[in-house]
Order: C-alpha cells, then sequence, then structure tokens
C-alpha cells in the first residue's frame, strides 16, 4: 500500500522534474521538453492503473497553481487554453501505455517502445488535436497540422522510453512495477 | 517551491477558494455560449478591470501568464485574415484569452494550500477507495519529492559534466527514473516504519 502511493507520487514529481529540463527547440522552432517522456515512463515503469494516478495527481497540482507544465505553466487557465485536450489525453496515454505493457510478453524495451506509441502518440494525440480543434474552431485536418509539429520529437521520445525500461527492466527487475 | 499565487494581495485573495471556483465555472460556461465578439469584449474588458486597480505588477504578472497563448493567437489571427472571417476569428480569440485570463486571475488569487483543500473536499465522495489523508498525503509527497529529485538531477548533470565535455541531455533519463523508484522506495519503507499511510 504504502509503496504503490510513494511510486505514485515519486513518478508525479518525475514528470514535473522532466517538464523542467531546458526545452531543446527543433529546426522548425517547435520546442520539445521531456515531459511526455515523463507521461510515457509513468505508463511502461508503473502500469496502467498506478501510471494514470500518478499522472492525474500531477495534473491536480498544476491546476492548484503549481508552474510544473513545460515552459512554466500551470494554474486553472492551462485547462480552459487551446492544449487542454493534450492534458485529458495524459492520464489516458498512461494508462493505455501500461496497459500494453502488463498484456504483451516482448522484451521490456521493445514493449515499451511500442505502448509509448500507442499510448505516448497515437492516444495522446486522439485526444489533443480534437482538443485543438474545439478551442480554436477549426476542422480536424486543420488542427492535426499544427499537432504534427510536435510528432518527430514525440517519436524521439518513444524511442527514448524504451530504452530508459529496458535499463530499468536491467537494473532493478523488482520495481517495473507494470512486468512484477 | 515557487507558485503562481501572487505576492500583490487584493481583497480577491480573501474570498473563499470555493466559491472562486464556482463563479469560474460559470463564467467559462457563459463566456462558450457567447457567439458575437460583442458580449465576448465585453467579459474580456470585465476580466481585464478585475486586475487594474492593484498593483501594476499584478497586471504584469497576468500577462506574463498569458504568453503561451501568443502562437495560438498568431495562428488564428494570420488563418482568418488569409480567409477574410474577421468576426469567427475575434470570437475564437477573445473566448479563449477571456477564458484563460479568468482562470488564471483565481490561480493568482488563491494559495495553493486552500486551492488542495478544496480539491480534498471534491474527493471526499470517493472516501472508500481514495482515503482523504492518503491524498493529502500524496499531494505532500510530491511537493517535497520535487526539489529532492531537482537536486539529485542537478548532481547527476554535474558527475556527468565532470567525466566528459558533452551535455548530458537524455543521458539523465535512466538515472533520474532510477532515482524516483529509489526514492519511492525508501519512502515506502521511512512511511511502514511510522505507522503506515491511513
Amino acid at each position: 500500500m504504502e509503496r504503490d502511493l510513494t511510486h505514485i507520487a515519486l513518478f508525479a514529481a518525475l514528470v514535473a522534474i522532466l517538464g523542467l529540463v531546458p526545452q531543446i527547440t527543433l529546426a522548425a522552432g517547435v520546442p520539445i521538453t521531456a515531459q511526455s517522456l515523463g507521461i510515457m515512463l509513468c505508463g511502461t515503469v508503473l502500469g496502467a492503473k498506478r501510471g494514470a494516478l500518478a499522472v492525474l495527481l500531477f495534473l491536480a497540482l498544476v491546476a492548484a497553481g503549481l508552474p510544473l507544465l513545460s515552459g512554466g505553466r500551470g494554474g486553472i487557465g492551462v485547462f480552459a487554453g487551446p492544449s487542454v485536450g493534450y492534458l485529458v489525453g495524459f492520464p489516458v496515454a498512461a494508462f493505455v501505455a501500461g496497459w500494453i505493457m502488463e498484456r504483451t510478453t516482448l522484451p521490456a524495451g521493445l514493449a515499451a517502445g511500442a505502448a509509448s506509441v500507442i499510448g505516448g502518440i497515437a492516444v495522446l494525440y486522439a485526444f489533443g488535436i480534437p482538443g485543438m480543434a474545439i478551442m480554436l474552431d477549426k476542422t480536424m485536418p486543420e488542427a492535426a497540422m499544427l499537432g504534427m509539429a510536435f510528432l518527430p520529437g514525440d517519436i524521439l521520445k518513444a524511442v527514448l522510453a524504451g530504452f530508459v525500461t529496458q535499463g530499468i527492466a536491467r537494473m532493478r527487475p523488482g520495481s517495473l512495477l507494470s512486468r512484477a | 517551491m515557487l507558485t503562481l499565487t501572487s505576492p500583490v494581495e487584493t481583497p480577491l485573495h480573501r474570498l473563499p477558494a470555493g466559491a472562486k471556483l464556482a463563479a469560474l465555472a460559470l463564467f467559462t460556461l457563459i463566456l462558450f455560449r457567447l457567439s458575437t465578439p460583442l458580449p465576448l469584449a465585453g467579459a474580456a474588458a470585465l476580466v481585464a478591470a478585475l486586475h487594474l486597480p492593484w498593483e501594476r505588477t499584478f497586471a504584469t504578472h497576468a500577462a506574463r501568464m498569458l504568453r503561451p497563448l501568443w502562437p495560438f493567437v498568431l495562428v488564428v489571427a494570420l488563418w482568418h485574415l488569409w480567409t477574410r472571417d474577421l468576426n469567427g476569428g475575434a470570437v475564437i480569440l477573445l473566448r479563449m484569452v477571456t477564458a484563460v485570463a479568468a482562470a488564471n486571475l483565481v490561480t493568482m488569487t488563491t494559495r495553493l494550500s486552500d486551492m488542495l483543500a478544496v480539491f480534498e473536499a471534491l474527493a471526499r465522495p470517493l472516501s472508500p477507495i481514495l482515503p482523504p489523508r492518503r491524498l493529502a498525503l500524496a499531494f505532500a509527497l510530491v511537493i517535497r519529492f520535487i526539489p529532492t529529485l531537482s537536486d539529485r538531477m542537478a548532481l547527476l548533470a554535474e558527475a556527468f559534466r565532470a567525466r566528459s565535455p558533452r551535455q548530458p541531455g537524455w543521458r539523465l533519463a535512466v538515472p533520474a527514473t532510477l532515482a524516483a523508484l529509489d526514492g519511492a522506495d525508501q519512502a515506502a519503507e521511512a512511511l511502514r516504519a511510522r505507522g503506515g499511510t491511513d
């Protein structure tokens, strides 16, 4: 019981820390941060339920007024802005990534990479893009065009999530709760 | 850790957090019902007026919090100039900026602890599956561990730079995750030794 709670809390903190890591700006001027890597890791390391709870805990603290979203954003305002779909999608993304991780018997790194692509990219975009379409009153394809700017960075992060999870599986097999 | 609450004390700070959140919910609901520029401009003026009677730093703080919206404002403005639908563009932009500014105003005038108390009260119906004390402990743990993990990351980065001329960058992802996992195990042990969570 205590172990579940502390893992959820520590990974909520990890998502926050990864958002503070300075942004790298890709060639097209699109900032990428490691925050969505944190979301992916919540799922692939903690599993579906704990991963989603860690992300929800993180979002609750953001809403409460801590500037923990990448770029120092936070407060209730971020839930009224055009990126709200991504925020709603965050816990679902972690849940789906964790669920896939729990269900497959592939090697941890490969499973985590695939889980991150499906959960952390496909599912996340399925929330984020309609969110932008609604908030900016644009059609789906128009919103998708805006969202696609982040795709190269997110693919990079999914690959990285695979490597990190593989590293955990090797160094702390008992801590890979998604496979415990 | 810094919160987004404004250090400039306004009378709005003294209103109960729950009431401000309820008012914000109602205001946002109305905003999304309005579909012509004029009433939306009125709503925007109302929110702006709530920023002005106080010290000037309050308004500049608020303006800074709106900065992440500018790329979207730019894209939408250019789009609507291109399609010559200025009315539609004005509605979208006024609604978006006003909704975010109003929500930011609530954040700026409410202390973190008051906001968390509202969340804990809202979560009370879930108490059979989520005991209130465990939720409060979870909030406290995250707030405590963000600076701890952050220091740990800084140490790891320095150790890396001592060994290599390159920037650590993504190479810190594995040790950072390990630090989180180890921290979680140690905190769990410490909690158990003190009688558990509930």
